[in-house]
C-alpha cells in the first residue's frame, strides 16, 4: 500500500513536472513577442490575433461590399482593373493594398495572400514553409493554422499560415471562371489559399 | 629655413586648394563641375550642378539618393501604377530576389554618371535583366518560349514600370479597334467646365477698360494685344498681373511679372512646367541655397532658366541664348495659344520630327480646322501630343482640365502616349505599331507603320484558344 502510494505520488509528481515543463517549454519554443520577455505574447498568439483582424475585415468587404453591390444589387462591378473600369477593387486587391501599406510603415510583421492555385503566378508558394503551410491548411480543410520558422535573407522569421476560405459566391465564381486560374472547381466554404504572416524573430 | 618655408607654402596651398574645393562643393558655382565623375544622363544633365537635388545628404548613403529620386519621380511612379513597386521587394519572401536585383532602390538599375553602360531609359543593367526573376516565364506563357530576355522591354510589349496601355486585358478589350476611330476628336479639347454658381464668370473686358496707369501704359500694341487675349475675355485686367498687390500697395507696378505670378492662377500649368525639360531647372526646392551660412562671403546664384544652348537635342542656331520662361512661348500680352501650340516649338527645335511636322497628316488636320472645314478639337498640333490636356478630379467631386506643361510626361517609354493622346483617334494595334516604328516617328507619322508588334496577335491567339476550350467542354 505504502509502495503503491509512493508510486502514485511519484507518478503525480512526474505528471505535474511534465505539465509544468511543457507549460514552461511551450512559450520558450514558440518564443515570446514583446518588449519584456516575461510579459510578451507568444508568436502564435500574436499572429492569431493579427489574422483574426485581417480575416474579419476581408470577409466583411467581400460580403457587405462586393457580394452585395456587385453580385446581388448589380449596381457596380468588381474588377482587377478597377480604375480603368470604374469598379470596386477585388477583395484580394483590397487585402494586398493593406499589406503594402503595412509594409511601408513597419517591418515588425508582413503578410501576404498566397495560394496553391494562384491566378497571378507570383502568388504561388516560394519558400519551403509556404509550401508546407499551404499544403497543411488545405489538407486540414482550414481547421487549424500552420506555424513554422524560416530564414530569409539572413533573418529568422516566425511564419504562420492561415486558411483563406471562400466566404461568398463571387470568390468561387471569379476564380473558377478566370482565364489564368489553374483550378475551376472551387466550392463555397473551401480553402482557396492562405494568409501568410511573418514576424522577424529576435 | 628653406625647408620651413616649403612646408609653410605646402600647407597654405593645401588648405587654400582644399578650402576652394570644399566651398564649391558646399555652395555651388561653375567650378563644381570638377566633381562630376562622368557624363550625366540626358534626364538629369540640366540639373547636374544642383548636386543636392539627388545627393540629398552627404552621408546618407543609398537611402539619401532614393529620397532624391522619389522627390521628383515618386508621384509619376504612383500614377503609372508601377508594375514593380518597392513594396513588392521589401516583402521578406522576396529576399532571394532582392539578393540578385535590389529593386528597392532606383539606383540598382539607373546609375547616374555612367555613360559607358547607360542604355535606353537610363538603364545601366545589361538589358536582359528580366531574366533575373522571370526566367521560367515560358512555363505559364508557352508563346514566350525561346524569346530573348533583352526583348521583353524593347519590343513594344512590356515596360518595367508603366504598363497601363500594355496589360493583357487592355489589349484584349481593344484588339479589334480600327486604325482610325469613327470620330476623330481630341477628347479634352472641347471640354467645358461644369457651371459653378459660387464663382460667377467675370465679364469680358475691351481695350477701353484697360486699368494701367498712364505712366505705365507703354506701347498701344500691348493694350491691343491684351484686348484680344484670353485674359481680357476672362476679365483679367492690366493690374491683374502688373499690380498683384493693388489693394495694399496701389502705387506698385511690376514691369515684368515672372512665372511665380502666372502660377498664382495657372497653378497646374506652372507646376508641370517645372516637372519637364523646359522648366526643371526652376523647380522649387531643387537648388539648396547656403548663402545664409556665411552671409556676403559666397555667391549663390542657383540655376538660370533653360536655354536651347544647354539642350542635347538639335536646336536652331540663332536662339541658343533664349531663356525659357512662360512668356518665351506665350508672348506677353498676346498669350496666343495657337502660336504656343506649334510655332513656339518650331522657334527652337530643329530635329527631324519637328521639321517634318508641316508636311504631316496631323498638320493637315490643323489646316482644315483653321479653314473651318473640321470642328474644333480635330487638329493635332505639337502640344496636342506633347503637352496634352489632363482631366483632374479631386476627392470632393471637383473637376478641371489643365494643359500639362511637362513635355516629358508621356515621352518615354513612348507607350505612355497611347492612353494620354493617341487612343482618342487611333486603334490600339495601329498605335502600338506606329510608336515602335522609329522611321515613322522621324517623318512625323507620314504614312503607315512599317513595323509590327505582335503583342495584340498573341492576345488574340489566347482568346481563340480559350474559346476553343470552352466549346470542347
Amino acid at each position: 500500500m505504502n509502495k503503491r502510494l509512493k508510486i502514485a505520488a511519484s507518478c503525480t509528481a512526474l505528471a505535474c513536472a511534465g505539465v509544468l515543463a511543457v507549460g514552461l517549454a511551450a512559450p520558450a519554443r514558440a518564443g515570446l513577442f514583446g518588449s519584456d520577455d516575461k510579459k510578451g505574447v507568444s508568436y502564435e498568439t500574436f499572429t492569431d490575433m493579427l489574422h483574426l483582424v485581417m480575416a474579419s475585415d476581408r470577409a466583411i468587404y467581400t460580403k457587405k461590399v462586393v457580394a452585395r453591390l456587385a453580385a446581388k444589387e448589380k449596381v457596380i462591378t468588381a474588377s482587377e482593373h478597377f480604375e480603368d473600369e470604374k469598379a470596386l477593387p477585388l477583395p484580394a486587391q483590397m487585402f494586398r493594398f493593406g499589406s503594402e501599406m503595412v509594409s511601408s510603415k513597419t517591418d515588425k510583421f508582413a503578410y501576404q495572400l498566397l495560394s496553391l492555385w494562384p491566378i497571378n503566378k507570383q502568388n504561388a508558394p516560394r519558400t519551403e514553409v509556404e509550401k508546407k503551410g499551404l499544403a497543411f491548411i488545405a489538407e486540414n480543410k482550414g481547421e487549424k493554422p500552420f506555424y513554422g520558422e524560416e530564414e530569409l535573407g539572413g533573418k529568422k522569421y516566425f511564419t504562420a499560415v492561415y486558411a483563406d476560405v471562400a466566404v461568398a459566391g463571387p470568390c468561387v465564381n471569379c476564380h473558377n471562371a478566370h482565364k489564368d486560374s489553374p483550378r475551376t472547381d472551387f466550392k463555397l466554404g473551401e480553402v482557396m489559399g492562405g494568409v501568410v504572416i511573418r514576424v522577424p524573430m529576435k | 629655413m628653406r625647408n620651413k618655408l616649403l612646408w609653410l607654402a605646402w600647407i597654405t596651398a593645401t588648405l587654400t586648394g582644399g578650402g576652394a574645393f570644399a566651398a564649391t562643393m558646399y555652395y555651388g558655382g561653375d567650378f563644381r563641375a570638377v566633381f562630376l565623375i562622368g557624363e550625366t544622363t540626358s534626364g538629369h544633365h540640366q540639373i547636374e550642378m544642383a548636386c543636392d537635388a539627388c545627393h540629398t545628404d552627404m552621408f546618407g548613403g543609398i537611402d539619401a539618393l532614393q529620397k532624391g529620386c522619389m522627390t521628383c519621380h515618386g508621384d509619376e511612379l504612383k500614377a503609372a501604377n508601377d508594375s514593380h513597386p518597392r513594396s513588392k521587394f521589401i516583402d521578406p519572401r522576396n529576399a532571394d530576389r532582392v539578393a540578385v536585383l535590389d529593386a528597392r532602390y532606383c539606383v540598382t538599375c539607373h546609375r547616374e554618371h555612367q555613360p559607358g553602360i547607360t542604355n535606353a531609359m537610363a538603364v545601366t543593367l545589361p538589358t536582359d535583366y528580366c531574366a533575373l526573376c522571370h526566367r521560367d516565364i515560358a512555363k505559364n506563357r508557352p508563346s514566350h518560349e525561346g524569346l530573348a530576355f533583352d526583348t521583353c522591354a524593347s519590343a513594344g510589349c512590356h515596360n518595367f514600370h508603366d504598363n497601363r496601355a500594355l496589360y493583357e486585358d487592355f489589349l484584349e478589350k481593344r484588339h479589334a479597334e480600327p486604325d482610325y476611330k469613327e470620330v476623330l476628336l481630341v477628347s479634352l479639347e472641347t471640354w467645358v467646365p461644369p457651371a459653378d454658381a459660387s464663382k460667377p464668370r467675370r465679364t469680358a473686358l475691351a481695350a477701353l477698360d484697360a486699368d494701367a496707369p498712364a505712366a505705365h501704359r507703354g506701347a498701344a500694341k500691348h493694350t491691343a494685344d491684351w484686348a484680344l487675349s484670353g485674359h481680357a475675355a476672362a476679365g483679367v485686367n492690366c493690374s491683374g498681373c502688373h499690380q498683384p498687390r493693388k489693394r495694399i500697395r496701389p502705387d506698385e507696378w511690376v514691369a515684368a511679372p515672372g512665372a511665380k505670378l502666372c502660377a498664382a492662377c495657372h497653378t497646374a500649368e506652372a507646376r508641370t512646367f517645372t516637372e519637364g525639360k523646359h522648366g526643371m531647372r526652376q523647380r522649387d526646392g531643387l537648388w539648396v541655397s547656403r548663402k545664409d551660412d556665411f552671409p556676403g562671403l559666397f555667391q549663390d546664384k542657383g540655376l538660370t532658366p533653360m536655354t536651347p544652348a544647354l539642350a542635347r537635342v538639335p536646336m536652331k542656331d540663332d536662339v541658343h541664348a533664349k531663356q525659357l520662361t512662360c512668356n518665351t512661348c506665350h508672348g506677353a500680352h498676346k498669350y496666343d495659344v495657337t502660336f504656343a501650340r506649334v510655332e513656339a516649338c518650331e522657334g527652337c527645335h530643329a530635329d527631324e520630327h519637328t521639321r517634318a511636322y508641316r508636311a504631316s497628316p496631323h498638320n493637315s488636320l490643323r489646316d482644315r480646322v483653321a479653314s473651318g472645314d473640321l470642328p474644333k478639337g480635330s487638329a493635332v498640333t505639337c502640344a496636342t501630343c506633347h503637352m496634352p490636356r489632363h482631366l483632374a478630379r479631386d476627392d470632393y467631386g471637383g473637376e478641371m482640365v489643365f494643359v500639362t506643361h511637362n513635355q516629358n510626361d508621356n515621352l518615354r517609354p513612348n507607350e505612355k502616349m497611347i492612353r494620354t493622346v493617341c487612343a482618342d483617334c487611333h486603334g490600339l494595334r495601329f498605335t502600338i505599331d506606329a510608336l515602335a516604328d522609329t522611321a515613322l516617328i522621324k517623318n512625323n507619322f507620314k504614312g503607315k507603320p512599317a513595323h509590327h508588334v505582335e503583342s495584340v496577335d498573341w492576345v488574340e491567339n489566347r482568346m481563340r484558344e480559350r474559346a476553343r476550350r470552352r466549346q470542347q467542354q
